[in-house]
């Protein structure tokens, strides 16, 4: 696969190692420690089912060339969609204004790097390149299966995207590294309506994989029900109340507490520059000795995962906090350079319209051993957050929120009634602290995650056992 | 870039080309865009960002059958390869009879200089952008010795030409340019940082504030937030300070939004005519205000952009509509379409905002005596469906009238019905930084969870 990357670029776009080396060669004539040139074809398509009826379908290919330089913290950058040697020497040359002086390293024959692992994402049948009608065959049963769930449920829109993307990467070190990058999601939105009450449910999954993924991973059935049942449950949902209280995280998706609360705090570029609420606490604790998040980019198939970064580097599980101990962060090439830390293969980019920077991948907390049940038992009065809408961090001071979109109250150790949504505000560097109990159910999200960072997004997953926060504050409007 | 005509000739060739293969309706919109930005950190050169792209998208239509196509390459090959893909598609969609191009009578395009484009920015070279953003960050910077850190302080240029031509004889053109400035420095002491930011955007480099202004009150903004509280859980009156007022004018979008309104999803469906706000509040959307950040001769679909009065006293006298959502409620197209390359259109802003009160910010803030002006938000806490609204906020604590200390790690939350009608008062201070802007505001009834 990664041969016919290659492959692709060089019979499609007329490139050869000779021609990279040149383009490169071009990047760094006024200097610079580092040149990389990054290629990408995506072909995308998706779909909208609504009222029952495929109101937009959609295809589409966007192809272009990143060139970076990077000369001590400086980085120059410039693409050109248009892969003539012509215009890829003129965006070299924009990009190689960073720089001055002799180069200070002399560029390297490219040699193609040869993985010793297989594809973390081989697929028979890329997803852009299935048949529309096996797609709308997907849309049909989410929206059959959710429309059944119930009565009350009043509209349904079934949301289909697929891609793959072609990336070739030649670096001023010598690499030369090729992926083919599949993605598919399906997701459903509700709105149930009862009397003069109404509410909305949603639900999503996939990940790298071809179609095949909604025929053995998780069914278009399974998302539409999820959508629908969350909508009916919370028709009668009651205020939430406000306030700090014991709060219980459900298992999976809910684990994007971690990626706000942690994950972005332990991006290596906040902390190169000092401006992270978690700069300078390697070897501290930042956590309970319960608690074990990791990032890990090789996880088959999943929507964060990846075989190499958008640098070239291959991807790995790297341990961020161990038993509540901060053992390290997500690094990029530039970051790893400064800093001579070792690269965990966190260098991302939305495109090649944009630059490379730590990112995470899948980030998740290792199970515990408590029974889930148990944990719910020891609360005598707090939340139970089952699900999500999404969250935001402020890096600097470490404010986190995240938005519950079904959580129910707990009463006496039972889950009783449902509450409105709610968003939970927390503190990065000590709400882990607060970590009392760990479930021994890990589970990861279904695929549906994407992370914004300086305007760039990327797809992430995340995941989590049930945990017990001792204490959080809850947005509600009940005192 | 391609010359004069070129895309004109282009969109002309797609469109009969599109006929050819069967299509009894069909648009494209074909873009040229070029950007620039240097981060400058610390006083050193961080980020230096050059670039030009374009891309062009289809749609088509085969009866009430529709799908689009889009591609960054301009060869007419992978033109034909997108109509041909464009046409096999749309013979799989929907006959949906709502679908279609809009009614020919509201196509057109306002005439003359809408103040949306200078020439001026793309003759800003490299060295001048990185030298602005330089002294932006070092103004904020020699502040106060507690900012000692920063992420630096930005310059961005960019200009855009878009036509847009559609096969009922529709062809439109523009340029727009924008160009801004902004730091954001840290401020330290005790162990606490906090980050704050300010910027400013114009059309034109000279219509900038000046880079020392947009750094200095940047730096004021993160001081202010040194030796933050956290306050216990309590209902209190909340100011929306200008910069982030704007939010509820984006959450009374998303609710008069035809595609929200026709689908059901908002508080604000099915409420034509009805008081649902305060009567102190009236919400315009002007889509050909002078030098406005959404202003555009035309919309998306080619349709007039217009004036269009959302609330009128706190009474719900319009949506904001595309031709598809007002086909779907039996309204007419109010020219609010946007549309992207890769999708159908769908509802955008024009310039919506809250039109200002008579009191100064001072003045609401001294009627308070204890409530919490809001400086920040974090977390998208909305729903549309229901109303119910809690997000993640830090501010000022606001005691007998005066600002007394800054809070963080707190929510607030409501409904926004409720809130929409417990508005008591509006500021005075009403500032376009974006397309959308509402001058301070004071809602009352809203809970603030703390400790």
């Amino acid at each position: 696969m990664v041969d016919d990357a290659r492959r692709f670029f060089f019979d499609r776009y007329n490139l050869s190692p000779s021609g990279l080396q040149n383009f490169l060669n071009v990047a760094m004539e006024r200097g610079g420690d580092y040149a990389d040139l990054y290629f990408e074809y995506r072909s995308s398509s998706s779909l909208l089912l609504e009222e029952s009826l495929l109101k937009s379908a959609q295809q589409g290919i966007s192809v272009g060339v990143g060139i970076r330089v990077l000369s001590g913290e400086r980085s120059g950058y410039a693409y050109t969609d248009d892969l003539t040697p012509e215009k890829i020497i003129q965006a070299a040359r924009t990009a190689a204004q960073i720089a001055s002086g002799p180069a200070r390293t002399h560029i390297v024959g490219l040699h193609a790097s040869v993985s010793a692992r297989p594809s973390l994402y081989p697929v028979a049948l890329a997803p852009t390149d299935a048949e529309i009608n096996a797609k709308l065959d997907l849309l049909r049963r989410a929206d059959h299966a959710a429309r059944a769930f119930d009565a009350r449920i009043q509209q349904v829109r079934v949301g289909y995207a697929d891609e793959v993307r072609r990336v070739l990467i030649a670096t001023s070190d010598g690499a030369l590294a090729a992926d083919v990058q599949p993605l598919v999601r399906l997701s459903v939105f509700c709105l149930a309506r009862d009397g003069a009450l109404s509410q909305r449910g949603a639900s999503g999954g996939g990940g790298r994989a071809s179609l095949e993924f909604f025929q053995q991973t998780l069914t278009p059935e399974t998302i539409g029900r999820e959508a629908a049942r969350e909508a009916i449950v919370q028709l009668h949902a009651r205020e939430c109340p406000a306030g700090e209280m014991p709060v219980v995280l459900g298992p999976g998706w809910p684990g994007v507490l971690l990626h706000e609360a942690v994950g972005h705090g332990l991006e290596a570029d906040f902390n190169r520059k000092k401006t992270s609420a978690f700069s300078g606490l390697v070897g501290q604790r930042v956590a309970s000795d319960l608690c074990t998040v990791v990032d890990d980019g090789t996880l088959p198939g999943r929507r964060g995962s990846l075989n190499m970064d958008d640098e070239g580097a291959p991807t790995q599980c790297t341990v961020l906090i161990e038993k509540g101990i901060l053992r390290g962060y997500m690094e990029d090439r530039l970051s790893s350079e400064l800093t001579a830390a070792a690269r965990t293969g966190n260098g991302r980019r939305e495109s090649y319209a944009h630059l490379p920077m730590p990112r995470m991948t899948n980030t998740y907390m290792l199970a515990g051993s408590d029974d889930p049940q148990d944990i719910v038992r020891s609360v005598s009065r707090g939340l139970y957050a089952a699900n999500f809408g999404g969250g935001q961090v402020d890096i600097t001071n470490g404010k986190f929120v995240f938005s519950a979109s079904e959580s129910y109250l707990i009463e006496d150790g039972k889950i009783t009634a449902p509450v409105r949504g709610a968003t939970l505000i927390g503190n990065g560097p000590d709400v882990l602290t607060r970590v009392s109990r760990v479930g021994s159910d890990l589970r990861l999200d279904q695929g549906i995650g994407t992370c914004g960072k300086e305007g760039q997004w990327v797809p992430v997953g995340v995941g989590i056992p049930t945990i017990k926060i001792d204490r959080l504050t809850v947005g509600g409007t009940a005192q | 870039m391609s010359s004069g005509n070129g895309l004109a000739d282009l969109a002309g060739r797609i469109l009969q080309a599109a006929r050819a293969r069967g299509a009894t309706a069909a648009e494209c919109v074909l873009r040229e865009s070029r950007e620039l930005s240097a981060t400058v950190r610390l006083g050193e050169i961080e980020n230096l960002k050059e670039a030009g792209g374009r891309g062009l998208g289809i749609r088509v239509f085969i009866g009430h059958r529709a799908a689009s196509t889009f591609t960054s390459d301009f060869s007419w090959p992978a033109v034909e390869r997108m109509l041909d893909s464009a046409s096999a598609i749309a013979r799989v969609a929907s006959e949906d009879p709502f679908a279609g191009l809009p009614d020919a009578s509201e196509l057109g395009q306002a005439e003359g200089d809408l103040g949306i484009y200078s020439p001026e920015v793309a003759a800003v070279t490299a060295e001048q952008a990185v030298e602005v953003a330089r002294r932006c960050e070092a103004a904020a910077l020699a502040v106060d010795p507690r900012l000692t850190n920063s992420e630096g302080g930005t310059f961005e240029a960019a200009t855009s030409r878009k036509l847009f031509a559609n096969s009922l004889d529709f062809v439109g053109e523009y340029r727009r340019s924008s160009c801004s400035l902004a730091a954001v420095p840290i401020a330290a002491a005790d162990g606490e940082m906090q980050r704050d930011y300010w910027f400013s955007r114009a059309h034109a480099p000279a219509d900038l504030d000046a880079p020392e202004e947009v750094g200095r009150i940047a730096a004021q903004r993160a001081l202010r937030r040194l030796g933050a509280r956290k306050i216990p859980t309590a209902r209190v009156p909340v100011v929306f300070d200008a910069p982030v007022a704007g939010s509820l004018l984006d959450h009374i979008f998303q609710a008069v939004n035809g595609d929200s309104v026709y689908r059901g999803t908002s508080f604000l469906a099915n409420r034509l005519g009805e008081l649902v706000a305060h009567p102190a509040v009236t919400v315009v959307d002007d889509g050909l205000r002078w030098g406005g950040f959404g202003t555009t001769p035309f919309d998306g679909e080619g349709v007039r952009r217009r004036k269009t009065v959302v609330l009128r006293q706190g009474v719900l006298e319009s949506y904001l509509l595309n031709s598809y959502t007002a086909r779907k409620l039996g309204l007419r197209t109010t020219g609010n379409a946007v549309r992207g390359l890769a999708a159908s259109p769908g509802v955008g802003v024009g310039n919506l905002f809250l039109e200002p009160g008579d009191q100064s910010p001072e003045r609401i803030l001294a009627g308070i005596s204890q409530g919490l002006l809001v400086t920040e938000f974090i977390g998208m806490g909305v729903n549309l469906v229901t109303g119910d609204y809690s997000r993640g906020a830090c501010g000022l604590w606001i005691e007998n009238g005066e600002l007394a200390y800054p809070v963080e790690e707190i929510t607030v939350a409501g409904n926004l019905k409720d809130m929409l009608r417990n508005i008591a008062a509006i500021g005075n201070d009403l500032v376009f930084r974006g397309a959308v802007a509402a001058p301070t505001v004071l809602v009352e009834g809203l809970t603030v969870a703390g400790r």
